[in-house]
Order: structure tokens, then sequence, then C-alpha cells
């Protein structure tokens, strides 16, 4: 059976950062199995700018962002394989893939990172009432149809949910000839960046509904309406405040799950708040030598940080192959991270002060608007980080840098402590 | 166009008597107003092939319904499509309705459904541990079953073309009437004229039975809705759960799919209105509500989608297969509602076998009754799979991810005889959309290969025909439109 230091399943921005970083750290034999025609993933149908500020100081469109990438795994000679499906994922870390040209194959890593990225919710798991007609999509599907095949999905438009493919599609529509009636958001806030909302609605004169959902769709063959209403605290429809809107296209932007089949059927715990793994500072899974990083992992918000992210699992994946990466040689020694008031999870879930890097960043939500709150770090009683920030929202991911010497100098540290407190 | 026999409807039951008719020498067709056949009952019901013990004795539907549960197994061999005898449970809850339970056993066994038996509470649970803690009781059949509908309803459609029956699509009946030379047919593609009609139209066989006979039938469309689950959660249970009938009526069932996944759902609704697939927020909000009643912690949250089908429910509360009194060579399969899809077979064999009495037909000495489905390569050992990769580098890519279908499958589910026209033709033959995400991955690229097989433009490619296109044009076209 063919042999690989390290396999990395998904060569989206996730894999791609992941193998760099694990090149740079030292592992030489390097596989990237993507299941699309190009490396890229999600990237190369996000041909806005506003990519990069954080990693290159320049503003790139997300196949220029990807492109970075993809010239230093070529540079780097690091092997991949296009539409190439991985099938399964033994504990063992057999890699079971296919493709045109092999067919099913075998391969054996030392370890693995997973880098699938994340599915958008679809209407059925909404349960929007209604008939089932031609054109209602997801918003990464549109995009994909606009801005990779240059199709029009439609012209007459109503967007469900504020996430950011949501926000970023309502623009691109308008800009290709379609007209966006309006923006419906459940939530009292949106789900995605307030940069978006400005350049992407605000600019276009597209108005967001909040606390506003679909409750019918209309139309048999292709849709003709659909009927918005608003929603009370708990989010269910008011009566009398039904308004229909005639249009032949409904987009879809309600959220993002990562994609763990693969990881489940391997034996990886998930969070039930983020449906992706469960890692330690060194992104590691719990089964050994299996890593996860980007959207797999959790729904970020810029891709900046899945670089950032990823390389780190590719860093640490490579050490684990090298056998430097003490711990899973057993001794873990492991301080779970604590989520309290307004904090969802972080990533990590757990640190190991000892074998730790010499900072580890910890990156999560929050589960409500907060205006003036601080943020807190406790190690056991004690705290270390507070941090007061004018505005912190869902839609917007959150972190928090902890230093090594802070966690070593907590003596026997049972738990890391993160939350909201309100001034 | 002559024919010596037209049927109206290609669902499952107008396709098992075509299916069955082409075992004869005869000039058949099936007339479908949809672009493919499975478009309507047919494709949104439960899936279930009951064991018999619901219909009352001496009915119809008593006697297709054992009679086509019996015939399901060899069927599904000979025609390659899938289905499981995993067994059915109808739970009773409450210690005063025992003797429903024992009611609802002595009927079956008066309808003849083997191997019927109570299990007490203890023994059920341990079959299947998600059962309500309230179960006193259940009526075991283990002679119950599930079906994929589209499956049954395609092979049988494939069957009957390739032994000579003709389908006409997109051709709805407009008009019927007859002729001394027999009934004409006028629908919106031309007229056809044949001596004997099979009216199979579903909710709409009352509006042709009307056409041609003064003793009026009227068939009310009955809502079911239903929410279809993840295949993660496909093993919360593994028999099919019913719970005994109450005063809300039958109530809502808990069952596996052939495909793994978990469906929840009839609601039962009376409508006026023969289109209203519609799902509404109450029928949702029911299913989630008395489902618990029978299956406990059912993770609703793991829905993937609903839909809703309408079941023809006759006044008579039975099938009505027969030829109408005052219009002779008019033979009704009407009021086929639940356990329709269990009775097929049967309902193909007997209005065959009334055809064949009636038109003393001989046997069609070419026919053959066995069809190859689509091929599943997952289902081959792993050298044969690679083997046909070699050959057919198509099944070596993946095309929808969810059900891990490759382009080989949806290349033939497009080429093969009555293929797919249409996003929802390839779904319902390949399961191509059908999973978790729903068609958000795989619907352009399906739609590129439906393009390309077919010929068509992009923006001819349709979700299920008619006016259901998908794209509208090209990016920048700006609509000049008849504002």
């Amino acid at each position: 059976m063919e042999h690989y230091e390290i396999i990395i399943i998904g060569g989206g921005p996730a894999g791609l950062a992941a193998a760099v970083g694990a090149r740079e750290a030292g592992a030489e034999n390097i596989l990237i199995l993507e299941r699309d025609r190009e490396l890229g993933g999600i990237l190369n149908q996000c041909i806005h700018n506003g990519f990069g500020l954080h990693t290159f100081k320049e503003e790139l469109t997300g196949p220029e962002y990807a492109s970075r990438f993809i010239e230093q795994v070529e540079e780097k000679g690091i092997a991949y394989k296009l539409d190439t499906m991985v099938m399964d994922i033994s504990g063992d870390k057999i890699v079971t893939y296919m493709n045109k040209k092999e067919g099913m194959r075998q391969i054996q890593a030392e370890a693995v990172i997973l880098a699938m990225g994340c599915r958008e919710r679809p209407r059925g798991a909404l349960n929007i009432p209604g008939y089932r007609p031609a054109g209602i999509y997801s918003a990464g599907t549109a995009q994909r149809l606009v801005n990779m095949e240059g199709f029009l999905p439609g012209r007459e438009v109503v967007i469900l949910g504020s996430g950011d493919i949501g926000l970023i599609m309502a623009r691109r529509m308008t800009l290709e000839g379609a007209h966006v009636q309006v923006v419906a958001e459940l939530m009292p806030y949106s789900g995605g960046l307030k940069r978006n909302i400005v350049q992407c609605l605000d600019d276009f004169d597209i108005p967001l509904k909040l606390r506003h959902t679909v409750t019918e769709i209309h139309g048999r063959q292709r849709v003709e309406g659909v009927t918005l209403s608003e929603v009370d605290e708990n989010g269910r429809p008011i009566a009398g405040t039904n308004k229909f809107y005639s249009c032949d296209t409904l987009l879809l932007s309600v959220g993002l799950l990562p994609e763990n089949e693969l990881s489940r059927e391997l034996g990886v715990e998930l969070s039930s708040v983020t449906s992706g793994p469960v890692v330690d500072d060194s992104l590691a899974t719990n089964v050994e030598g299996v890593f996860a990083c980007g959207n797999v992992l959790h729904v970020h918000d810029l891709v900046d940080y899945v670089s950032e992210e990823a390389a780190l699992a590719g860093r640490h994946a490579a050490q684990f192959v090298k056998g430097k990466e003490e711990k899973w040689k057993g001794g873990k020694k492991k301080v779970p991270v604590i989520v309290e008031n307004g904090v969802r999870y972080t990533v990590p879930a757990f640190i190991n002060p000892k074998t730790m890097e010499k900072e580890v960043t910890l990156r999560f939500r929050v589960g409500a608007i907060y205006k003036n709150a601080f943020l807190s770090v406790y190690l056991d009683g004690s705290r270390v980080i507070h941090r007061k920030r004018p505005v912190m929202a869902p839609g917007e991911m959150e972190k928090v840098v902890l230093k090594k010497e802070w966690l070593l100098l907590a003596d026997g540290l049972k738990n890391i402590t993160v939350k909201v407190e309100e001034a | 166009m002559k024919y010596d026999v037209i049927i109206i409807g290609g669902g499952v039951s107008g396709c098992a008597t075509a299916r069955e008719l082409s075992r004869y020498r005869v000039k058949a067709c099936v007339l479908e107003r949809e672009e493919d056949v499975c478009c309507g009952t047919s494709k949104a019901n439960s899936g279930i092939v009951h064991a018999g013990h619901d219909a009352w004795p001496g009915t119809l539907m008593a006697q297709l319904n054992v009679r086509g549960n019996a015939l399901m197994e060899p069927l599904s061999e000979e025609l390659d499509f899938e289905f499981r005898r995993n067994g059915s449970m109808v739970v009773c809850t409450e210690e005063e309705k025992r003797g429903d339970l024992q009611k609802l056993l002595e009927r079956g066994e008066k309808n003849g459904v083997p191997d019927l038996r109570i299990l007490e509470r203890e023994e059920a649970l341990a079959m299947e541990p998600n059962l309500t803690e309230d179960t006193v009781a259940v009526l075991y059949a283990p002679t119950g079953g599930i079906v994929c509908p589209f499956g049954l309803n395609i092979a049988l459609a494939e069957n009957a073309y390739t032994n000579g029956v003709e389908f006409y699509f997109d051709t709805e009946v407009t008009r019927i009437t007859r002729r001394p030379d027999g009934f004409l047919l006028e629908t919106t593609q031309g007229e056809y004229v044949s001596d004997y009609v099979v009216n199979a139209a579903g909710v709409y066989a009352d509006v042709f039975h009307n056409m041609v006979s003064q003793e009026k039938m009227n068939i009310t469309p009955r809502r079911g809705e239903y929410m279809l689950l993840d295949k993660t959660v496909g093993g919360h249970v593994s028999h099919t759960i019913f719970r005994l009938p109450d005063e809300l009526g039958k109530g809502v069932l808990v069952t596996p799919t052939v495909h793994g996944n978990l469906l929840v759902g009839p609601t039962a609704q009376n409508l006026q209105e023969k289109e209203a697939v519609n799902t509404t927020q109450e029928g949702l909000r029911t299913i989630r509500d008395r489902a618990g009643k029978s299956v406990r912690g059912i993770p609703f949250r793991q829905v993937i989608t609903s839909f809703a089908g309408l079941r023809a429910c006759a006044q008579t509360h039975d099938f009505i297969i027969q030829e109408a009194p005052d219009a002779p060579g008019f033979i009704d399969c009407a009021g086929i509602a639940s356990p329709g899809l269990t009775s097929a077979p049967a309902i193909g064999e007997m209005v065959a076998e009334m055809l064949r009495t009636r038109m003393n037909l001989e046997a069609n000495p070419e026919f053959c009754g066995r069809r190859k489905g689509i091929l599943n390569p997952a289902k081959l050992p792993l050298e044969e799979r690679n083997r046909l990769i070699e050959r057919e580098p198509a099944y070596g890519q993946i095309i929808c991810r969810c059900e891990m279908v490759t382009e080989g499958e949806i290349v033939d589910a497009v080429r093969r005889p009555l293929g797919a026209k249409s996003l929802d033709g390839v779904k319902r033959r390949t399961r191509a959309g059908m999973g978790r995400c729903q068609a958000g991955f795989c619907s352009p690229k399906t739609m590129e290969i439906l393009a390309r097989e077919r010929g068509i433009l992009m923006e001819a490619v349709t979700k299920s025909g008619g006016d259901s296109t998908l794209i509208c044009g090209i990016n920048k076209d700006i609509w000049q439109g008849d504002e």
C-alpha cells in the first residue's frame, strides 16, 4: 500500500494552508485529496474582494487568495489529486479514495488532517411549508451557478437569512441584472459581518427585515412568490403580519454545517455546538494522529483565520509524524476550556499547558449581541483577561490569546473559563 | 392514434397494469400528463408494504393488499428494485385498548395475513428499544415491509415499455367521449382512440369516470405530510411503527426507508383541491406532536426535507376496480388510497386479467419479465468496481456526495428506456440530490450532465418538467420584459 506521512482531506483554504504548514514544519511526504476539479475550494466561487487583509495585508478576491496558497503548494512540490472523493478513513488511517483514473484505492497515512469544509443548511431543515418548485437555491449553489458557470438563477429574488453568503449574493445578483427585493432574517440581528451589510445591502438599497421569516412558498413549477411574516421573541410567526412578495427565486442563507460524515465514521468526537470535532491546542482530535482545521472544525467568518488555524494543524501533524509530539505517547494532561455566559464554544476545547506552543488562540462565537461588555478568561478562580469589546455579535468570530507562561504558573490548573461579563 | 388499450396515468397502478398487460399481444399505451412516470400520489407516500391487517375482510383492499404483499418480494427480484421485509408493529399504549389490538389481529388473520402475533411490552422493547415508554403491547407483523416507491413504479414502467407498451408524456387528457369505434381521448398533444380505457388517474379518476358514466364518482384528495430525516438517524427504529388507531385516526407512522433514512408521517386532511401537495405549518406541527406517541426521542433536528402527497380516497372506503356499469370498455382503477402501493402488483394483475378475458388476449411470446435497474457500483466487490471504472470512468466520479452517486449512474438514468429528463427524474432514479444537502452541491453538476446527455441548453433543464426551469438566462442579460 502506498504510504504518506500526512494525507489532507480537502484542497480548499484549510487543506492548502495545512499542507504548507506541514511542509514548513518538516513533513516530506504530503498528499492533498480534493473532490472538485481544482484546488481552492469555495474560494473559487467567491469572486468578490475582501480576502487576505490579515494574511497578506492587501485586499484579494477569493480565487486570488487561493492562488497564493496553490502557488506555494506547487512550489513546495506537494502532491495532490483532483476530482477525487475520499470514501472512508479507517481508525488505523487507511484512506480509501476514488477517482476516474485510478478507481477505488487505499493508501496509508501516518497522520490525517480533516479539511472538508462545510455545507449549507437546506430548506428542508427549516421546515418552511409550501410547495417544492424550482427556484429555491441555497445561496452558495446560486453563487456557483452565477460566478463559475455564468448562469443567472432568477430575476426577482427574495433572500432568507443574512449569513455572509446571502449578503454577498444579494449584491452579486443585483450586479448581474436581477432585482433583490428583500433580505429576511429570523433573528433580531444579522448572522453576517457588519461590513457585508453595509457594502452588499445598504449600498444597493436592499432592505434587511430583521425578525422576519418565510412562512410559505408559492408556485408549483417555479417559485411564484413567498410569504414573509414577522416573528416573536421565540421565532414564531405573528398572526396578521403576513406579506406576499411576488418573486421567481428564493435564496437561502440560513447557516452552515461542518461536513463531518467521514469524521463521524472514523470515530472522531464531535461537538454538539459546532458540529465539528472536539480538538486540543494542537487541533488534534480524539483519534490519534487525526487533526482538523477550517470550516469542518467550526464555521469561520474570515478565511484569514482559517489559514492561520490550518497552518497550526499542519505544523502539529508534522511534529506528530516526526514523533516530537510527546503527549500522544501517554501522560496527556489536558485542561478543559469551560464556556459560560454568552460564549457558545471555544476551539480548542482542551489545552495541554506543558506541550502547547508559546501562545494559544481560542476562537469562539457569542450567542447574542453584546455592547460594551467584557470578554474574560479565568484560570480556575483568577481572572487573566478582562477585555472591553464595544460590540460582539454572533456573526463575527471572537478570539483570546493565552500565553503558555500563564498556564504553567497556574499551579494545578483544573479549568480555563471563558465568558462574557457585562459592564 | 388507435390503440387496443389506453391507460390514463403513469403512476404505480397504471404502470403495474401496463406491465402485466404487456404479457399479452396488445397495442397499448400510457398517457401521462407529467414529464415522467411516478409524479403524483405514487411518489409521495410512506413507501410501506403493508402486512394487510387494516382493511376490512371481504374488501378489495384486504384481498389485494395481502396478494400484493406476497408478490412484492419476487417482483423486486425480477425487476431489480429496493424492497425489504423489515416487519411492522402496531403499538398499544393503553391497557384498556388491548381488545382493539386483539381485534386487529383477528381481522388480519381473516384477511390471510401470515404469522401475526401480539408481543408483550418487554419483548417488543427488546426488539425495538425506542418504542414509547408507554408501550403496553404491540401487534407484530413479520410480513410488513418497505419499498422504494419510485424504484417500483419506474421498474414497472421500464419493463412495460421494453415489452411494447408505448408511453406519452406531457400528455394531459382533456376530454373523453364514447364513439361507435371506441373511446376518443382528446389530449393536450392530439387525439387518441382506443377500445378499452384504464382509468388510473389517481386523484383525477373521478373526473375521467364522470366523463363517460352517469353513475357519478367522487374522489377526495386526502393530504398526507411527511418529514424525512437524515441517514445518521435511520436506525432510530428498525421496524415500521404504527399506532393503534384512536380518536385522532390512524396516526402517524415512524419507519426506516429502504435507503436508510427515517420517515415520519403522514397527516390526514381531506381537501377539495387536487393539486395541493404543499406542506403546511399545521401539518408539520402535527407530525412532531403525534409521532412521539409511539416512538420516543425522534431526532427532529435531523429533518432534511418535508413533503406532502395526496391519497385518492373513494367514498366507498375501498378500491374501485371495475368496468363502469354504463360504459363498457372503461375500466376504473380508482380510489387507490393506502394500501395502494402495496397492492399495485396485485392491481396490475387484476386489471390485466379483466382485459385478457374481455379481449381474448393471447400471450406475448416475446415478453421478458426481467429488468435490470441502474447499476449501483457501491454494491460491487472492489475489484469488479475498479474494472467497471476502468471500462467506464464515469463510475469513478462522484456527483452527489451525500448519497455517493456517480456520474455513471446519472448517465444511465438519463439514457435508459423512459430515462430521466429533469433533476427530479434523476433524483428518483439515482437518489442524486436526495441526501442531507438536498442537491445544494450536486444540482449544478447534474444540470450539466442533463444538458450534455440530452443535447439541450442549460436554460432548458428543469427541476420537474413544464415550466420548472432552473435558470433564467446568463449573467447581465438584463430582462427586457413586458412590464
